[in-house]
């Protein structure tokens, strides 16, 4: 019985590696290229929300501000590997830094993760709505900060933003430009796309290991019932601030990515709006569910372009000229398709496995 | 009272324990001590300071006054889960398990203070790891056996019954191998077979070697079980020894009859 499990499910895993990496070629096919980079930032909102996941699924702590470390990382990047230190500091770096994105990448995870505790501390006593309030907080700082230190040092460029990133390159590969690798064709978005690709799946894969690990139970236990939680001898403090910095880091590499692939990062990319986008990504899609939280991201990710491209032909179409902005449909969309899950399905569009399992055997999930 | 004051084999010690929230004393120079291998029972009427007293042993409020000794280490202020680790456990008066997660994930919480996984673990899942896994799991199943829920271990807690949902709240309390199993009000609700199972039960974890502290508001359960019993009233410990002298103790009936001259 386990064994044709196991067969079954590498065949699943197997099919669907072999998909993903089609699914490039068959999106500049079928759509353009334009969608081939819209499907790349997919993959980071997915990245975003499934390190939310950690916060919100499985600790239950409720963060507005996430987006925050989503900026921590993408600044990180966009100061090391930009021109831009040089007109802060023109005596230390003549040229800018230009660290490798390797080098920036594990520090601007930690730096994130570092953010993510210094959130953790002053809110750990809070559940809820004040704990959404204080993280919403949080969040804009991060935000105003960015927008405003450009004096007396010109450390971010204000509201202009850096610009002039580095291109990543993998092993000498820029991925700015296409390469011609066995044969096969590979425009820069594709090049990207495997790069997030990789990443996602390690998020998935870390995400996976911590929800059925001894750390996970724990911050089920916490969001479930914390005082019971404290009382089976869960230090509640430590898992607490373990989840702010893991969600943190998540949302740290996904900024790092986010820089090099843009190019360009500015504050505005990093507003409230952003933070609210991905919690719904996260409780639309399910709730503590990787599953859910990729459908969810997938969707909320791609819904927006699909209406920008639907919305003003099919007007013209029927009317002969525009009536409706799609960016404001695009809102109303967006709360009847929330009000709709909240009342049908509460759990999200594909909730937990708790759910599903009460009818399975009674095995040991190892 | 017959009770020898002092004992230095006590499990548990209270010394002078005072709570206060605002201008209401809970709790009034409370003093105890329960030996090692006892069943001992805390009884009296409604708001007499049981559960909060129960909280200030397990950590969930710190006392005002007062101090108390657990397995010869002195606490003044502590915290729930440096307690759980000393080898305190607990079951709450209104049950308060992890209604979302299944039987068996409740238990394994309770593993969780006696294993060592970290992340790392989790992320490589190594040897290490994998055997502690097993052993949680098994260990937890023997648990659920034990405490006798027949229901697959992947049932979620919220659709246990309600006497099953007790039990697994002790069968969670033992997981974390505690010294001290301290249970408020384990009878509530239940009714006498299980009840009567329930006092089956107990005396097995007794004779295990588990001290046992219990809230209990059913006279008869009381009696038939516990070694020596405390009766609180206003905050304080109103009478104190074995449970027979304690049902004649005449400030005993005052407390839950009332007393003529008051």
């Amino acid at each position: 019985m386990r064994q044709i499990k196991l067969t079954r499910h590498s065949i699943v895993i197997c099919l669907l590696s072999v998909a993903m990496l089609l699914l490039p070629f068959a999106t500049d096919a079928l759509l353009g290229r334009g969608w081939v980079r819209i499907v790349d930032f997919a993959m980071l909102y997915i990245m975003l929300a499934l390190g939310l996941n950690i916060v919100v699924g499985y600790a239950g702590l409720l963060d507005l501000g996430y987006i925050a470390f989503f900026a921590v990382g993408a600044y990180c990047y966009a100061l090391t590997g930009s021109p831009h230190l040089a007109s802060a500091f023109p005596l230390l770096f003549p040229d800018g830094l230009h660290l490798s994105f390797w080098i920036v990448l594990p520090l601007a995870a930690m730096l994130a993760g570092g953010f993510g505790v210094l959130l953790g501390f002053p809110t750990l006593r809070l559940r809820g709505d004040y704990l959404a309030i204080v993280t919403l907080g949080f969040g804009e700082i991060i935000r105003i900060f960015m927008n405003n230190l450009n004096a007396p040092v010109n450390l971010t460029n204000g509201p202009q933003g850096i610009s002039r990133i580095d291109p990543i390159s993998v092993a000498g590969v820029s991925l700015n430009a296409t390469q011609n690798i066995f044969g096969v064709v590979l425009p820069s978005v594709h090049l990207y796309f495997y790069l997030f690709l990789s990443f996602t799946a390690l998020v998935v894969f870390v995400s996976h290991r911590l929800e059925k690990s001894r750390i996970g139970r724990a911050w089920m236990a916490i969001r479930e019932d914390e005082i019971a939680a404290s009382s089976m001898g869960i230090n509640t403090r430590n898992l607490k601030l373990l989840a702010f910095a893991m969600g943190a880091a998540f949302g740290g590499v996904s900024g790092t990515l986010f820089a090099g692939f843009q190019g360009f990062v500015s504050p505005e990319s990093f507003s409230l709006m952003e933070s609210i986008m991905v919690l719904c990504m996260v409780v639309l899609g399910g709730m503590g569910n990787i599953y859910g939280v990729i459908l969810g991201g997938l969707l909320l990710a791609l819904l927006p372009e699909v209406l920008r491209h639907s919305v003003v032909p099919l007007q013209q179409a029927m009317f002969g000229k525009a009536l409706i902005d799609p960016e404001s449909l695009r809102m109303l969309l967006f709360g009847s398709a929330l009000i709709a899950v909240m009342l049908y399905r509460p759990a999200g569009l594909w909730p937990s496995r708790v759910r599903r399992r009460e009818l399975e055997s009674d095995e040991v999930a190892l | 009272m017959s009770v020898e004051r002092g004992n230095n084999a006590a499990l548990l010690q209270l010394s002078g324990i005072g709570k206060q929230f605002g201008g209401l004393r809970a709790l009034t120079d409370v003093s105890l001590h329960i030996g090692r291998g006892e069943i001992y029972g805390l009884i009296g009427p409604n708001g007499a300071g049981k559960t909060t007293l129960f909280n200030v042993v397990t950590g969930l409020y710190q006392s005002d006054a007062g101090e108390f000794s657990f397995n010869g280490h002195r606490y003044q202020k502590s915290q729930p889960h440096l307690l759980a680790q000393a080898g305190i456990a607990r079951t709450f008066q209104n049950i308060r398990l992890f209604a979302n997660l299944t039987a068996l994930e409740n238990v394994l919480i309770g593993r969780h203070v006696r294993t060592k996984a970290g992340v790392l673990g989790a992320l490589l899942r190594n040897k290490a790891t994998r055997c502690e896994e097993r052993a949680s799991a098994e260990r937890a199943r023997a648990l659920l056996r034990y405490v006798g829920i027949t229901k697959p271990a992947q049932t979620l807690a919220k659709n246990l019954s309600y006497g099953e949902q007790r039990r697994l709240e002790i069968a969670r309390a033992l997981a974390t191998e505690p010294l001290l199993l301290a249970l408020d009000e384990p009878a509530a609700g239940m009714n006498s077979t299980e009840t009567e199972s329930l006092k089956t039960l107990l005396q097995d974890i007794r004779a295990t070697g588990i001290t046992v502290m219990l809230i209990e508001h059913d006279v008869k359960l009381i009696m038939g079980l516990c070694d020596r019993v405390a009766v609180l009233d206003y905050g304080r410990v109103i009478a104190e020894g074995a449970p027979d002298e304690v049902r004649k103790n005449p400030a005993v009936i005052a407390a839950y009859l009332g007393a003529d001259d008051e």
